[in-house]
């Protein structure tokens, strides 16, 4: 007995598809977003939403938290159209030394985190300082969802869509002085609440800083929610900052002080450990840790699970079309 | 106790004991248990793993000396072959999750990063000690030649140690890996008192000899 149409010997069984035949990814997301601008623009609401069904539905948080809708923005950058992270894998694998050094940690012991109430005080050389109330900041400008790529030093990244507004919009609203030159963040230190607070493991309150042109840069992000919800506790609730082109850790958590100031300012992992956390600390896989090639990174929940190809890191995050002027004329190597 | 430990069972039981973290791996990496990222949590679990199994054959010894349960020594071999194997998993997961089996990338990676190079070293160094664990290697190595050699299993301790502690330097985060270091630090320091103490003459030598003997006829029981 034989079968009857077997064209090409015995091991045809398998007929892969020419690799050229796979539609390059780029086609495939311009499609998407061809399809949508389609939808937006001439076929009206209905179809928007029909198109924009499969990003909604993936920035949907599992409604635990209280909604926190934004409005997709429009910043040149700031809707990668990459595969999301799981929700469970953004809010179960974090860093947030307050409340543990494990990635398991945070999760576990951030309960405790009050964030209501908050306020974020605004000080330094700034015309007008003062203590903004977290529903005043809320509505301080219109709420955007941004889907960022989020790059760790430590060589993982994940994709997530979060809610907020450009740091932009409040810089300008408390309008800082002619020698202000950069931006300190302050976050929460509170022993009572956060129980690594008082470990040797950082020189507590986390501190970070932005030069003013990265803070103005409009992808500089305040956040306060993720998957259309508000920000759980194990990821910087109830506001913090996400600087895409940056290694994670840049983007202060918790914040509760913004300070302007002339002079650099010095940053909780700068102290630490100078000559493995830079300043600038901008993704750059040109430039290794000292104890790891930054040329790559896992993506943490791509579908390929364990057996995943680490993919290639890109220069700035994949954000050097938006921010690579920032850095012109700088050497790189030197302010890492 | 030695009783126990003679038992026919006693081996096989501690064999499944000793593979029982594998098979929990194994099965969380098959079943989506090990987090969100599962390659690191491999390799960290693996190299824990592979410190804690020194410890545990590093314990044997003493433990066997100050309880009396001489039969302890019927599991050194297997506990120290365990330690092997959990280092070998270890660099596989590296090699394979990390690396993608890119030979020349893991190469350099050795070459260039301090931690990677000792840890490897410690690998290559445990190598020996494992490759001669069978009766006939002792035979051939002369008892106090094998002897020599295996005491390299506390230079390699030390080195996975600063393995550990150069993988952890850049968090500031060390409470496991003094832990460890105590654990091995005790149980090298007991060892350099005991031997300390069995060159001096003992004045109550024949009590000595009373209770070895009678250990012997227990143990035989």
């Amino acid at each position: 007995m034989s079968f009857p149409s077997r064209p090409q010997g015995r091991n045809s069984g398998f007929i892969h598809p020419l690799s050229s035949e796979i539609t390059p990814r780029a086609v495939y997301e311009s499609r998407r977003d061809l399809l949508k601008l389609v939808a937006g623009g001439a076929a009206g609401a209905a179809l928007a939403s029909f198109a924009g069904r499969e990003a909604f539905a993936q920035a949907t948080g599992p409604h635990k938290l209280a909604l926190l809708p934004g409005a997709k923005s429009a910043v040149p950058g700031a809707q990668t159209m990459e595969k999301l992270t799981d929700y469970k894998d953004a809010t179960s694998y974090n860093n947030f030394y307050e409340f543990g050094t494990d990635k398991g940690d945070p999760v576990k012991n951030a309960g405790t985190l009050k964030t209501r109430p908050w306020t974020v005080e605004v000080e330094g050389l700034v015309k007008k300082p003062g203590k903004y109330g977290i529903e005043d900041l809320l509505k301080l400008s219109a709420q955007e969802e941004r889907i960022y790529r989020l790059r760790c030093v430590e060589g993982w990244s994940m994709v997530i869509p979060w809610v907020g507004y450009s740091l932009a919009e409040l810089i300008k609203r408390v309008e800082p002085q002619g020698n202000a030159k950069y931006v300190e963040f302050i976050t929460l230190a509170d022993p009572k609440t956060m129980p690594f607070v008082g470990s040797r493991v950082l020189d507590w309150p986390y501190t970070e800083g932005l030069r003013m042109d990265e803070a103005m840069h409009p992808l500089t992000l305040l956040a306060f929610g993720m998957y259309g919800e508000v920000l759980p506790n194990q990821n910087g609730a109830p506001v913090r900052l996400v600087v895409p082109w940056k290694y994670g850790f840049k983007s202060a958590k918790s914040i509760v002080k913004i300070r302007f100031v002339e002079k650099e300012p010095s940053t909780a992992w700068n102290k630490a450990a100078a000559q493995e956390y830079g300043f600038y600390s901008n993704v750059n896989p040109n430039v290794d840790h000292p104890r790891w090639s930054q040329a790559t990174e896992r993506r943490i929940g791509d579908g390929g699970g364990l057996f995943a190809k680490r993919n290639k890191t890109l220069m700035f995050n994949g954000y050097e079309a938006q921010v690579g002027q920032l850095y012109a004329g700088m050497d790189l190597k030197k302010n890492y | 106790m030695n009783k126990l430990l003679m038992h026919p069972a006693a081996k096989p039981v501690v064999f499944l004991l000793c593979l029982l973290p594998f098979a929990w791996l194994t099965y969380g990496a098959f079943t989506d248990g090990l987090g969100a990222n599962p390659a690191e949590f491999l390799i960290r679990a693996t190299g824990d793993w592979t410190l804690r199994f020194i410890c545990i054959v590093l314990a044997v010894t003493p433990l066997r000396v100050m309880t009396k349960a001489n039969a302890l020594a019927r599991f050194r071999r297997m506990l120290g072959l365990f330690a092997y194997f959990y280092v070998v998993v270890h660099l596989l997961c590296y090699s394979w999750f990390d690396m993608g089996f890119e030979w020349a990338d893991i190469a350099k990676d050795i070459a260039k990063r301090p931690f990677i190079l000792v840890g490897f070293s410690a690998f290559v160094l445990l190598t020996p000690l494992a490759a001669t664990s069978f009766n006939r290697a002792i035979k051939a190595l002369g008892a106090k030649r094998w002897q020599m050699l295996h005491k390299a299993v506390y230079l390699i301790a030390g080195l996975g140690l600063l393995h550990f502690f150069w993988m952890r330097a850049g968090k500031n985060n060390f409470a496991e890996v003094f832990v460890y270091a105590t654990i091995v630090a005790v149980l090298l320091g007991w060892r350099v008192w005991n031997s300390a103490n069995k060159r001096k003459p003992k004045p109550s030598a024949g009590a000595r000899d009373g209770t070895e003997k009678s250990l012997r006829s227990s143990s035989a029981g």
